[in-house]
C-alpha cells in the first residue's frame, strides 16, 4: 500500500513539472489565441543558454538574468515576425506557424550552444527523504514548491495588477481590447517575455533532472494532453491537468507497463486526452464554445 | 383562403425552447399552407432565428411538436429535415468559401445523388452521366438566379449582396418543398431589396415552392407575403394575412410603433 | 500567345469535365508522362533513380495522402507516419506468410490496413473538433510507434526490430534494380494520382472541402458528417500507407519503426504546406522541396572554404530554414507553391500581354 502511495505522489510531484511546462501554454493561449507549440523549443533554448553561460564562468544569477533577457529578444521577434503578420487567420494556420518556429528556435539553440549533453546542478541534493514512511526525492520536492510559489506570482499577475487586467482583456476579445486603447503589441511581447522566464524556470528544473539536451523540447508534446485535459485556458486547469497526467502515466507505467509492456508512458497520457475529449470536448476548466449559427 | 388540414405543408403545436434557464420560445403555435409565403417577424431577440433552427433540425425544442407535410417528426436531425425537402439559408451566410459558386450549388443536390464514391473514383460510366445531369440542373438553378457570370468564382471573393444570391441558389438546387430564409434582405440596399423580391416571389410562384422568411423590412413583408406570424419576447402576439396583422393593436405597440 | 484557350469551346459538359481541359495540358502531361516512363529510366543514373526521383515520388504520394485529408477535409493530422508504417509493416507481413501473394495485392492490401487503422483513429472527429483532434492522430502516432517495436511479430522476430524487404517481383520479373523500382513507384504513383485527380473533383470531394469550410452547413444541407469525415480518413490512410510500403520497399529496402516517427510526420505536413493545401500539383512541389532542399545546401555548404561549416551545423541551419521558409508561406503565400505556379500559368495565358 506504501508503495502505491510512494508512485502516486512521485508521479504527482513529476506532474508538477509538467504542469510548470503547461502553465507557458496557457499564458500564451490566453492571450494570443494560439498554441505555442514552439514553447518546448523556448525551454530548450532558455535552459541552453543558461546552462551555456554557466559553463564560461558566469554567475548564477546574472546567467539568469540574461537567458531572461534573451527571452525578452525572441519574444519581440516572435510578435514583428509571426504574430503580426498572421493575426487575423485561424487557430490551425498559427499552429503551424509555431511549427515552423519550433524549428528555427530548436535549430538557433544547437547552432548556437552545440547539441551536447550538459549536466545541470542547481544545488539540490537528490537524497530521498523520508516523509511517513515513502521515500520522496528532495528534488521534486522543490520542483513542486517552485511551482506553487510561480502560480502564486502568476495569479497575483494576473488578478492584481493592471496589466494583468490588460493581459485578461485581450485574451477575452482583441479587438475589443484595441477598442479601450490597449497596446495589442505591447500584451502580446509581455506575455511571450512571461512565458519565456516560466520556460527558463520548467527548462532548468527539467534540465537538473534529465540533463540539458535536445529531447527536453519534446516535453511540448507532454503539455498537450494536460491541456486536453485541465482546458486551454485555465493555469489551475493545468495544474490539476498536469497532477492528473503525472500520476496516471507513473501508476500506469508501474502496474500497466508488466502486462502490457514498457514504454507505454509515450502513448498513455494521449489515450486518456482522448477519452477525456471524448466526453468533456472542452477539458475540467475550459470554456465552452457556443456556435452560432 | 380556407386552409383546410390537407393543404398544411407545416404546423408547429406548442413549440419551447429554452437555453440553460434562458427561454428562447414558449408555446409556438401557427400553420403554414403549401404554397404561400409566411413571414415571421419580430423585434430582435423575439426567439424567430431559434424558430427557424427548430424547424431544420439544428435545435431540438424541449415541448411540442412540428408536423411536416402531415407527418409528425419525434427528434429530427438536420440531416433528416434536409432528406424530407426543407432546405434554408442562414442569416451569416453559411457558404463553403473555398469553392466557386457552381461547386456550392452542385453541394446542394447532394442528397439527389445515387453514385457512389467508388464509381466516381474510377469514374464508371453511371457516375459521369449523373455529373452531366447533376450539372445540367445546377445549370438552371445558376440561370434562374443570374449568377452565370460568377459561376467560377470563388465564393469567398464575391460581393455580400451576390452572396446571399449564392446562398439561395444552393438551398433551391435541392429542389425543395419549404425553403427557410433567415434575413434575406440583411444589409442589402433598396436596389438589392427590390431584387431579391423579385426572386423570391418568383420562386415561390413560378416553382411552388413554400416559403418561410424572417425579414426585418416591414414594407418588403407586407408587399411580398401572404401570411405574417409576429412573435415578441419568444411568444406568438400575431397570426393573420398582412392586413389584419397591420392592425392589430399588440403587434403595433410591440413593434410596429405609431402610424406615419 | 502559345498557350490561350482561343479557339477551345467545350460544347458538352463532359467535355468541361475533364481533368484537364485545355489541349495544351493535355498535350504536356502526355509528354511529361513519355519522358518519365520511358526516357528516365535509360538515361537516368543510380544516384537520380535512387536517392532523388524515388523519394520524391513517393513522399508526393504520402503528401496527397495527408492532403485529402487535412487540405481537402479540413481533419488536422499529425499522424501520417504513423500511417505509413502500418502499410509498410502490413505488407511486409503479407509477403513473408503469406505464400505466392503477388507484390501488388500485397502492397494494396497494406493499404487497406492502414485505412482501417486511419478509420479507427478518425472515429474521434465525430465528436471532436479543429486543433482538439491533434490529440487523436498523435496518439495514433505514439500508439503505433509503441506497438510496432513492442510485438515482436510484427518484425517477424528480428532480433534488432530491423526488416529488410523482399525481392520485388511482378509478373516474374525482377524490379530490384533502381530503374525497376523507379518504375514500379512511379506506376503506382501515377495510378493513385489519377484516382486522387477523380476523387477530389467528385462529389465526395465536395464533400469534404463544404465538411472543411462550414460543417454545420454541410449538415443542414444533407451532407452525411459521419461517412464523409470516416473516408477521409480512410482513403487517406490508403494513401499514406501504399506511400509507407513504397518508402520501405522501392527506396530504402527496409524498415523500422523509428523511420516513420514524429519527425516524419512533420516533413509530410510541410509537404504539403509548402506545395499547397487542397492541391494536387502541390504534393509534387513540395516533395521535391524537400527533397532537393537538403541536398542543395549541402552542396552549397561544400563550396565554402573547407571547415567553415562542419556536418552539424548544416543540420541545423536546415532546420532552420525550413522553420522559417514555413514561416513565410504561411504569411506570405498559405496556398503554397501550387498558388505561385498557378499565378504563373496565368500570367502564361495572356502572354505576351500583360493583362
Amino acid at each position: 500500500m506504501e508503495f502505491f502511495f510512494e508512485v502516486l505522489i512521485g508521479g504527482l510531484l513529476a506532474g508538477v513539472m509538467y504542469a510548470l511546462v503547461a502553465i507557458g501554454f496557457v499564458l500564451i493561449y490566453k492571450a494570443s489565441g494560439v498554441f505555442n507549440f514552439a514553447q518546448g523549443a523556448m525551454v530548450l533554448f532558455s535552459a541552453l543558454t543558461f546552462v551555456s553561460l554557466l559553463e564560461r564562468g558566469v554567475p548564477f544569477w546574472l546567467a539568469f538574468l540574461i537567458s531572461l533577457a534573451a527571452m525578452l529578444l525572441i519574444a519581440v521577434a516572435v510578435e514583428r515576425v509571426v504574430l503580426r503578420p498572421l493575426v487575423n487567420r485561424s487557430p490551425i494556420t498559427l499552429f503551424m506557424a509555431t511549427l515552423g518556429l519550433s524549428y528555427v528556435i530548436e535549430g538557433f539553440a544547437q547552432a548556437l550552444w552545440g547539441a551536447q549533453v550538459h549536466g545541470l546542478d542547481l544545488g539540490i541534493s537528490d537524497e530521498p527523504l523520508e516523509l511517513g514512511g515513502m521515500l520522496l526525492s528532495q528534488f521534486d520536492i522543490f520542483a513542486a514548491l517552485t511551482a506553487a510559489s510561480l502560480v502564486a506570482l502568476l495569479s497575483w499577475l494576473f488578478n492584481k495588477t493592471r496589466l494583468g487586467l490588460a493581459l485578461r482583456a485581450v485574451a477575452d476579445d482583441p479587438l475589443a481590447a484595441l477598442a479601450v486603447g490597449i497596446r495589442l503589441q505591447r500584451v502580446w511581447v509581455v506575455v511571450w517575455t512571461v512565458a519565456g522566464f516560466v520556460g527558463l524556470v520548467a527548462g532548468l528544473l527539467w534540465g537538473a533532472r534529465l540533463g540539458v539536451q535536445f529531447s527536453l523540447s519534446l516535453v511540448v508534446l507532454k503539455a498537450l494532453p494536460v491541456l486536453i485535459i485541465g482546458g486551454f485556458t485555465s493555469i489551475s486547469g493545468a495544474i490539476i491537468g498536469g497532477l492528473i497526467i503525472g500520476a496516471s502515466e507513473k501508476l500506469a507505467e508501474v502496474y500497466l507497463g508488466p502486462i502490457i509492456g514498457s514504454g507505454i508512458e509515450n502513448w498513455f497520457p494521449y489515450g486518456l486526452a482522448l477519452l477525456f475529449l471524448l466526453v468533456r470536448p472542452a477539458g475540467l476548466f475550459g470554456e465552452r464554445a457556443i456556435e452560432r449559427v | 383562403m380556407t386552409q383546410t388540414a390537407a393543404t398544411h405543408l407545416l404546423e408547429l403545436d406548442n413549440i419551447s425552447l429554452s437555453f440553460k434557464g434562458v427561454k428562447a420560445v414558449t408555446g409556438i403555435s401557427f400553420r403554414v399552407a403549401a404554397g404561400e409565403i409566411c413571414a415571421l417577424i419580430g423585434p430582435n431577440g423575439a426567439g424567430k432565428s431559434s424558430l427557424l433552427n427548430i424547424i431544420s433540425g439544428v435545435y431540438q425544442p424541449q415541448e411540442g411538436r412540428i408536423r411536416f407535410d402531415n407527418r409528425e417528426r419525434r427528434r429530427m436531425r438536420a440531416h433528416d429535415v434536409a432528406v424530407r425537402g426543407v432546405a434554408r439559408t442562414f442569416q451569416n451566410i453559411a457558404l463553403f468559401k473555398g469553392m466557386s459558386v457552381l461547386d456550392n450549388v452542385l453541394t446542394g443536390r447532394n442528397l439527389k445523388r445515387r453514385s457512389t464514391w467508388i464509381e466516381q473514383a474510377l469514374r464508371l460510366g453511371r457516375a459521369g452521366r449523373e455529373d452531366d445531369s447533376q450539372r445540367e440542373v445546377a445549370e438552371r438553378v445558376i440561370a434562374f438566379m443570374q449568377l452565370q457570370p460568377w459561376r467560377d468564382a470563388l465564393v469567398g471573393t464575391l460581393p455580400y449582396g451576390l452572396q446571399k444570391r449564392v446562398e439561395l441558389a444552393r438551398a433551391l438546387a435541392a429542389e425543395p418543398r419549404l425553403l427557410l430564409l433567415d434575413e434575406p434582405m440583411a444589409g442589402m440596399n433598396a436596389d438589392e431589396k427590390q431584387q431579391m423580391s423579385r426572386f423570391i416571389i418568383d420562386i415561390n410562384r413560378e416553382l411552388g415552392t413554400t416559403v418561410l422568411l424572417i425579414e426585418h423590412d416591414i414594407g418588403v413583408v407586407m408587399n411580398i407575403s401572404d401570411h405574417v406570424v409576429v412573435l415578441d419576447y419568444g411568444r406568438k402576439i400575431g397570426d393573420g394575412s398582412p392586413e389584419a396583422v397591420r392592425k392589430n393593436p399588440e403587434v403595433i405597440s410591440a413593434y410596429l410603433g405609431t402610424r406615419h | 500567345m502559345f498557350y490561350r484557350e482561343a479557339g477551345q469551346f467545350n460544347t458538352r459538359y463532359a467535355e468541361d469535365r475533364r481533368s484537364f481541359p485545355l489541349r495544351q495540358d493535355r498535350h504536356g502531361l502526355a509528354a511529361l508522362l513519355a519522358v518519365a516512363f520511358v526516357v528516365v529510366p535509360w538515361v537516368g543514373n543510380d544516384y537520380w533513380l535512387s536517392a532523388i526521383l524515388i523519394p520524391f515520388l513517393v513522399l508526393s504520394l504520402a503528401g496527397l495522402g495527408l492532403n485529402l485529408l487535412t487540405g481537402y477535409a479540413g481533419q488536422l493530422s499529425l499522424g501520417s507516419a504513423a500511417f505509413m508504417a502500418v502499410g509498410a509493416f502490413a505488407t511486409y507481413n503479407l509477403e513473408v506468410r503469406v505464400d505466392g501473394l503477388p507484390l501488388l495485392i500485397s502492397i494494396a492490401l497494406g493499404g487497406l490496413a492502414a485505412a482501417l487503422v486511419s478509420a479507427l483513429f478518425g472515429l474521434p472527429s465525430l465528436r471532436i473538433k479543429g486543433f482538439y483532434l491533434l490529440v487523436s492522430t498523435l496518439a495514433a502516432q505514439f500508439f503505433v510507434g509503441w506497438a510496432l517495436t513492442r510485438f515482436g511479430w510484427f518484425s517477424n522476430n528480428s532480433a534488432s526490430g530491423v526488416i529488410s524487404a523482399p525481392r520485388l517481383d511482378i509478373f516474374g520479373v525482377n524490379l530490384d534494380a533502381p530503374a525497376g523500382r523507379y518504375l514500379l513507384t512511379l506506376t503506382v504513383v501515377v495510378a493513385l494520382f489519377w484516382l486522387g485527380k477523380n476523387l477530389v473533383r467528385s462529389e465526395l470531394g465536395r464533400q469534404w472541402m463544404a465538411v472543411r469550410d462550414m460543417d454545420t452547413a454541410a449538415a443542414v444541407i444533407g451532407i452525411p458528417l459521419a461517412k464523409t469525415k470516416l473516408l477521409a480518413f480512410a482513403l487517406s490512410g490508403f494513401y499514406l500507407g501504399v506511400a509507407g510500403a513504397l518508402w520501405a520497399f522501392a527506396y530504402l529496402g527496409t524498415v523500422e519503426p523509428h523511420g516513420f516517427d514524429l519527425n516524419r510526420s512533420f516533413q509530410i505536413l510541410f509537404i504539403i504546406i509548402i506545395g499547397g493545401l487542397g492541391s494536387l500539383l502541390g504534393n509534387f512541389l513540395g516533395a521535391a522541396f524537400i527533397v532537393l532542399f537538403p541536398v542543395l545546401l549541402s552542396n552549397l555548404v561544400s563550396l565554402l572554404p573547407g571547415g567553415l561549416i562542419d556536418a552539424g551545423q548544416v543540420e541545423n541551419l536546415q532546420k532552420m530554414f525550413f522553420g522559417a521558409l514555413i514561416i513565410l508561406f504561411l504569411i506570405k503565400e498559405p496556398e503554397g507553391l501550387a498558388r505561385l505556379w498557378q499565378r504563373f500559368r496565368e500570367r502564361a495565358r495572356l502572354w505576351p500581354l500583360r493583362y
